[in-house]
């Protein structure tokens, strides 16, 4: 399979800041590559440079054998862009919005007709395509933000974080729209904060943290890299200090790593049962309240866990 | 460029479905002419343009009776609100005085104009040397200079007509046989003595403007400034409101978004520009149109008003597109937007005429698109063609150019991707 997307220690930088650390990975031809990571890690970054909106300090990416540094009218014709926020004009209906986004791709008469018909079919949003944007709910207007990416049938689509802010059932509508573009043929990027989405969406992950890639593979392969590991989250009351319990946790039999993030404990064991009464006995001893105990299983979660320390939402 | 156009035409759609826009754009000037015209009783009959005791020097070097009769005509009743004449036996001092500034116009009438125009005893087959009366007016105030100059063409057309008409009628009976050339002679001064008493005939008081090239006199009507005077104005609102909404879209994300289209800076800027110049030029035309209607306002020659139109709006847009390049936020290009065009509504003349004002207030007028665009409409409503035109049409046109071309510099130094 070929790589439509190739990127090489993409860099960018404002002043001292460096957003994106020297990135390198690629996408191949018909699969859906989801960038995992936390709010601020480089992700929308990452997709704008790629996207041609800003240059990058150094490094290159080339989609469809294009450079985005040498050719950006080329890339711009090869793929489509979903952005993080809604990028529509609310005072056009959805139908105006589609016919003018399309003729800025280049599409016009019969053909854009057809196609807005047709995009706003698979939208959901035929019957609602004369009413003005600004009437709609927040998952139609997500809906249309989409269909704008998906006018000229773009080889590749980069989609930022498109289920922010919704109603689970809006985003329950986006991800299977996501899979049914990508059965079509269609290449997606997809940017999300939620490990839910990248498991169930992706082919293949990349980790993404403060700017660096700190992962890349399928779920198998990285789930793999934390071991065969279960996780206990301890969650303690908001005064108690945790730091004295850590330490006293670590000495048991089983327990092969012990991190503390606020209020909460995460112990890492091969086996979570065996483990679970000497951690409550602990606890119990130094006089700290377990307010609720989980089990996990590796997951993509775990996976940024145990690269580093810290959970996803943090 | 069809991208450019096609974005200029979706940006005016959209500033046409903005209600709180339309309001600002097109009914707030219509109601405040409204208003003005009935504060100066332009709706009651008793129009009062606003325009008064305009400073004029006769020098009347004649001394017979075509000299005294325009003299004369100064002084008559109807216009003791309109003229404030102070008369002089020096033409040059009256020169000095409007270089100065202390006069709209001077008009000199030179020894010998009777002479020139009635044929004296004994030398009716003579053609006279042809003497013409001088107005020099005062270039800082255009509307008061215009309306001495209308009133002098008036005064120059009847006496004009007069002596045609009665030179063609003698040599025809002359030439029929009907009156011999000595009989004719006398008709000729018969009737350049009725001639003399003709020229301040009423309805010259009235009628303050030249004939128009199809006959029909016009009358300085105080919607023809005030009307304009309030559509550019509020030209200022919509030029800033139209830069506002580049910097909207980069805010809404439509910007970057159209960025990563296969669509170039240059076309989306152009766009953005061509959809401020539209909705400019279709704003003015619109108020243009319903004053016409509604007030049955008279603009002047369409052809020049179309054109003054499109090179005012152009200038304006200048002024919008700097505003924009130079503000950080929408909010900040709507607060100045505002504040410029108030300040250029006052220092354009839009409420009080500019020859009203000291001549430092006017000197500074002409930074605005207002009081060049003001003065060229006022010259149209006074019987003005295009021709008369070419100074407020190239000064709109210079600024408009001057300031799209810094606006540009800026832009290039802003980074209109990032939100």
């Amino acid at each position: 399979m070929s790589n439509i997307l190739e990127v090489q220690n993409l860099v960018k930088q404002y002043g001292d800041f460096t957003a994106v650390k020297g990135i390198s990975f690629d996408i191949r031809d018909g699969e859906i590559f989801s960038l995992l990571g936390p709010n601020g890690a480089g992700k929308t970054t990452t997709i704008s440079m790629l996207s041609t909106l800003y240059a990058p300090t150094s490094g290159d990416a080339t989609i469809a054998g294009h450079s985005v540094k040498q050719k950006p009218m080329a890339v711009r014709n090869a793929i489509g862009v979903v952005p993080q926020d809604l990028a529509l004009y609310e005072d056009l209906t959805a139908r105006e919005n589609l016919i003018f986004w399309g003729q800025m791709y280049g599409l016009s008469g019969k053909s854009l007709a057809a196609r807005v018909d047709e995009v706003l079919e698979q939208i959901g949003l035929t019957d609602k395509a004369k009413d003005r944007v600004k009437t709609y709910s927040g998952g139609m207007k997500r809906r249309v933000n989409i269909g704008v990416g998906l006018l000229h049938k773009p080889n590749l689509l980069f989609m930022d974080e498109p289920t922010v802010g919704i109603d689970p059932q809006s985003r329950r509508a986006i991800l299977d729209t996501v899979k049914d573009l990508n059965k079509q043929g269609m290449t997606v990027l997809y940017t999300t904060h939620y490990m839910e989405e990248a498991e169930e969406l992706s082919h293949r992950v990349g980790i993404i943290d403060h700017g660096e890639l700190i992962a890349l593979g399928t779920r198998k392969e990285l789930t793999r890299q934390v071991g065969q590991t279960e996780t206990l989250i301890l969650h303690i009351g908001e005064n108690e200090d945790p730091e004295a319990l850590v330490t006293a946790l670590k000495d048991i039999d089983g327990v092969l790593e012990v991190n503390a993030i606020d209020h909460e404990i995460a112990v890492i064991t091969h086996a979570a049962k065996d483990v679970l009464a000497p951690v409550v006995t602990k606890a119990n001893e130094r006089g700290i309240k377990i307010h609720s105990i989980d089990i996990r299983e590796p997951n993509l979660e775990a996976v940024f866990l145990h690269l580093t320390g810290r959970a996803l939402r943090d | 460029m069809i991208k450019t156009f096609l974005i200029g035409i979706k940006d005016l759609k959209l500033i046409f479905r903005d209600r709180a826009a339309l309001i600002l754009m097109l009914v707030a000037p219509f109601l405040l002419t409204l208003g003005m015209g009935l504060v100066t009783g332009r709706f009651s009959g008793s129009s009062n343009t606003g325009i008064a005791d305009i400073p004029v020097i006769i020098v009347n070097l004649d001394k017979e009776q075509l000299g005294n009769a325009l003299a004369d005509v100064f002084t008559v009743e109807e216009l003791a609100e309109l003229v404030e004449p102070t008369f002089s036996e020096d033409s040059e001092a009256a020169r000095i005085a409007i270089d100065e500034d202390t006069a709209a116009a001077a008009i000199i009438i030179p020894e010998g104009f009777t002479r020139s125009v009635i044929p004296q005893q004994g030398t009716f087959d003579e053609e006279p040397e042809a003497l013409q009366i001088e107005v020099y007016a005062n270039p800082a105030r255009p509307t008061g200079a215009g309306i001495i100059k209308s009133i002098v063409d008036e005064f120059i057309s009847r006496v004009e007509e007069g002596r045609i008409s009665g030179q063609t009628a003698i040599f025809q009976m002359i030439i029929s046989g009907r009156i011999t050339p000595q009989q004719g002679e006398q008709a000729g001064m018969d009737m350049a003595r009725r001639l003399e008493d003709s020229p301040t005939d009423n309805t010259l008081a009235i009628k303050l403007n030249t004939d128009t090239s199809g006959g029909e006199a016009v009358q300085f009507d105080v919607l023809a400034y005030l009307a304009p005077g309030m559509a550019l104005m509020f030209l200022m609102f919509t030029v800033s409101y139209g830069g506002r909404s580049i910097l909207a879209e980069k805010a809404q994300g439509t910007l970057p978004r159209l960025l990563v289209s296969p669509t170039n800076s240059a076309q989306i800027l152009g766009g953005k520009v061509f959809g401020i110049y539209l909705t400019g030029v279709a704003q003015m035309l619109i108020l243009i149109g319903a004053s016409s209607i509604l007030f049955q306002l008279k603009w002047g020659d369409p052809l020049a008003v179309l054109t003054l139109v499109l090179a005012a709006v152009f200038g304006a847009s200048g002024w919008g597109m700097l505003i924009t390049a130079l503000a950080r936020t929408p909010a900040q290009v709507g607060s100045v937007g505002s504040a410029v065009m108030l300040i250029f509504g006052i220092l354009g003349g839009s409420f009080i005429s500019l020859e009203q004002m000291p001549p430092a207030v006017q000197m500074v007028s002409k930074i605005t698109p207002n009081a060049w665009a003001l003065d060229g409409f006022t010259t149209l409503a006074l019987g003005g063609t295009l021709s008369h035109l070419s100074t407020p049409i190239t000064a709109l046109l210079t600024m408009g150019l001057i300031l799209f071309l810094i606006a540009v510099v800026l832009f290039g130094k802003k980074n209109l991707a990032q939100k």
